[in-house]
């Protein structure tokens, strides 16, 4: 057999989705070299192989380059050995793709705005509809260990976020959106996420998040405002 | 839910909706018989409720009594569920990721600004034609010279753009987009994908999706 090719991950600190990238190769026990970002200045080797959306991460196999968070967990899962990430049924599998991209198209937006927005009613209008799809994880995680059964899969990865920095941004913004009150289950899932020993080998600190990301409220701030200023 | 599991395929749809061809095209590539359910959107059925209570949306396929939702997850379970024809994905991970990585940015970007197109009108309008030409100069660069997305076969990022070019005229009349001009090796490779059977069975008429838009508009009170 040859020489297996080196894997590389361009991520930027901090980056819940850069950490997607960074579980699946971790659960999956592939090695590689993590290169850190600075956004603010992207790098020719960012911009070369992420052309159309310029965005990490980026996963280098080889010469191959493979961007979208959830596009590179899948791949990590079907080009190296180990634990699977997916089930192997295809409604199995259907089901895991609807939820990843359940959380990777209805938590971003809401979430955001819900933590950086002016108080107000649109903000609290967020803050509902942030709450409204967490109920329907609780709903997906009751009775389950991890959402992949008994071990981490692609929705836990996908979900990866919450479990960290939700508590983050709840901690800087001063608001309360995942309390363990109203989602008991996924606070418990959260805890088992961010404990589970692959999981814990690359996941920034909380006090690291809360640190880069209470130097950036100002400026979400604004961003928000400004978005929402008409 | 008392009763017994439908068995086979039914697809719950709506007849103008790209998202919906995709699916059909899948199927038909796959040779698979299914019961097509043309739903009222603006008066929900229960069986769409019931099977997509998440996002009461089509398509929908229910496959033996099990729902599978969102169009592109479910053209990847008919690749998989149904592997003993034709693929529609390749079986190479890297070659896999490509095919997933641009079907996401069709889904990200066509739709969405294709509307903006139709639906505004001075600055927001001539921002969305900007954007729409990038996107199809985009996806024209991906496809390069080669005869399909995925090479020398039709695939799943072909299917997953073939539907739009039934929204090709709308853009052009509403959104004064040339994609014959702008991109003409795109308009190459929808013709060449028009003359497959099942986009042909499947697409809407051209002058037909204009003709919905134009009463959507009306609806909206968009001149």
């Amino acid at each position: 057999m040859s020489q297996p090719e080196t894997v590389k991950l361009i991520n930027a600190f901090g980056s819940p989705f850069g950490h997607r990238a960074e579980a699946a190769l971790c659960v999956k026990g592939v090695p590689y070299e993590l290169i850190l970002e600075d956004l603010g200045s992207k790098s020719e080797l960012l911009l070369k192989h992420n052309p159309v959306h310029k965005f990490v991460p980026v996963l280098l196999h080889g010469d191959r380059a493979v961007a979208e968070s959830i596009v590179i967990i899948e791949y990590i899962d079907e080009a190296f050995e180990g634990p699977p990430l997916l089930p192997a049924d295809p409604h199995g599998r259907a089901e895991a793709r609807f939820w990843a991209q359940f959380i990777d198209h209805k938590f971003s937006r809401p979430f955001w705005l819900s933590f950086w927005m002016e108080d107000g009613p649109r903000k609290e209008a967020f803050v509902k509809e942030a709450k409204e799809n967490l109920a329907l994880l609780e709903g997906q995680i009751k009775g389950r260990r991890f959402f992949g059964g008994d071990d981490i899969g692609l929705v836990d990865i996908a979900a990866g976020g919450l479990a960290r920095w939700v508590g983050v941004f709840e901690e800087v913004a001063g608001v309360r959106v995942m309390s363990d009150e109203e989602f008991p289950d996924l606070c418990q899932w959260a805890e088992r996420y961010v404990s589970h020993e692959s999981v814990n080998k690359c996941l920034p600190s909380r006090g690291e998040l809360v640190a880069l990301y209470s130097s950036w409220k100002e400026m979400y701030m604004q961003v928000a405002k400004v978005k929402f200023s008409s | 839910m008392a009763g017994e599991k439908r068995k086979g395929l039914q697809l719950l749809d709506f007849w103008v909706s790209p998202f919906g061809q995709r699916c059909r095209i899948a199927l038909d590539e796959k040779a698979l018989p299914y019961e097509y359910l043309e739903q009222d959107l603006g008066n929900k059925s229960e069986l769409l409720i019931r099977s997509n209570p998440v996002h009461k949306k089509i398509p929908v396929l229910v496959h033996d009594g099990r729902p599978v939702c969102e169009s592109l997850i479910i053209v990847q379970y008919i690749d998989e569920a149904f592997s003993s024809s034709s693929s529609l994905l390749p079986s190479d991970p890297y070659a896999r990721a490509q095919a997933r990585f641009w079907a996401d940015y069709i889904d990200k970007k066509v739709y969405d600004c294709g509307t903006r197109l139709w639906k505004t009108k001075g600055e927001p309008q001539q921002q969305a034609r900007k954007e729409m030409v990038e996107i199809l100069k985009t996806l024209e660069g991906a496809l390069g010279d080669k005869p399909y997305f995925g090479g020398d076969e039709f695939g799943f990022v072909d299917v997953a753009f073939v539907p739009f070019t039934a929204w090709f005229l709308t853009y052009e009349r509403f959104g004064e987009i040339s994609v014959e001009k702008e991109c003409p090796k795109l308009a190459a490779w929808a013709k060449r994908c028009g003359e497959r059977e099942s986009v042909k069975k499947n697409l809407s008429p051209p002058e037909k999706v204009y003709e919905f838009i134009a009463t959507l508009k009306k609806k909206f009170g968009i001149e």
